[in-house]
């Protein structure tokens, strides 16, 4: 099984996203949510990154935390998975353990 | 009276993740309502409090965008955007909501006071206030 990264960072104030996919392992999931959310926006200087991630990792956002911030649905990265609160918890429970990265 | 002083309020911060937007426009709300020259400056994740669309009802927190709509009415002259931030972050100012403004006693208005800058000029604005908050 794999790992669950969490980023809840903008990643144009903070190095946690750079950070986490520096040290995420192939196959792992990367869950962006709260302030996080801001580097699956097309077009932003966050997205060559979120598309070298998807090249052996799984990239989810958290559509609540995308709503909240007027980030609609088209305006999300082709390939970027958007969950639910339920989502989340089963991503939780597919994984080995979770790493928060803040 | 002639002691209005110029005063400038630089937003840096998304909204939402934490809560300095919020009170920082609680502050704006308070220098506007004792006839003050306030405008607002928005700079790196600052831009995205300007986002229109937002619904953070699932979240459980207010939406103030209609707060910010409401600031022309509090005599906020003008909310400055810095573009390079914006294109940074994969938006234009059609991302961005539109703020009204109008003179009670002159009638003068102004569609929109919401204005994309370039940093030269956010540089030359900054200077000439008498304060900045941060």
């Amino acid at each position: 099984m794999s790992d669950l990264y969490t980023v809840n960072k903008s990643p144009f104030t903070k190095s946690s996203l750079d950070t986490a996919l520096k040290f995420s392992k192939a196959g792992s999931s990367i869950l962006l949510y709260e302030d996080g959310i801001y580097a699956v926006v097309k077009g932003s200087a966050a997205e060559e990154k979120i598309k070298a991630a998807m090249g052996d990792k799984k990239v989810y956002a958290l559509g609540p935390d995308c709503a909240a911030r007027g980030i609609a649905e088209d305006r999300v990265i082709d390939g970027v998975e958007l969950i639910d609160y339920a989502g989340f918890v089963d991503l939780v429970e597919a994984t080995d353990k979770v790493q928060a990265w803040l | 009276m002639s002691d209005i002083k110029k005063f400038m309020y630089l937003n840096r911060t998304a909204p939402y993740g934490t809560i300095y937007a919020w009170e920082s426009l609680e502050v704006v709300l308070i220098a506007a309502a004792f006839d003050q020259e306030v405008s607002l400056m928005f700079v790196d994740d600052g831009v995205y409090q300007l986002v229109k669309g937002s619904k953070p009802a699932d979240i459980g927190m207010k939406n103030f965008t209609p707060t910010y709509r409401t600031l022309g009415d509090y005599g906020v002259r003008h909310m400055y955007v810095d573009q390079a931030s914006l294109e940074a972050r994969g938006l234009t100012q059609d991302d961005l909501i539109e703020v009204a403004w109008e003179d009670w006693e002159t009638e003068e208005e102004v569609d929109n006071i919401v204005e994309p800058i370039d940093a030269a000029k956010v540089i030359e604005l900054l200077d000439e206030s008498d304060v900045v908050f941060s």
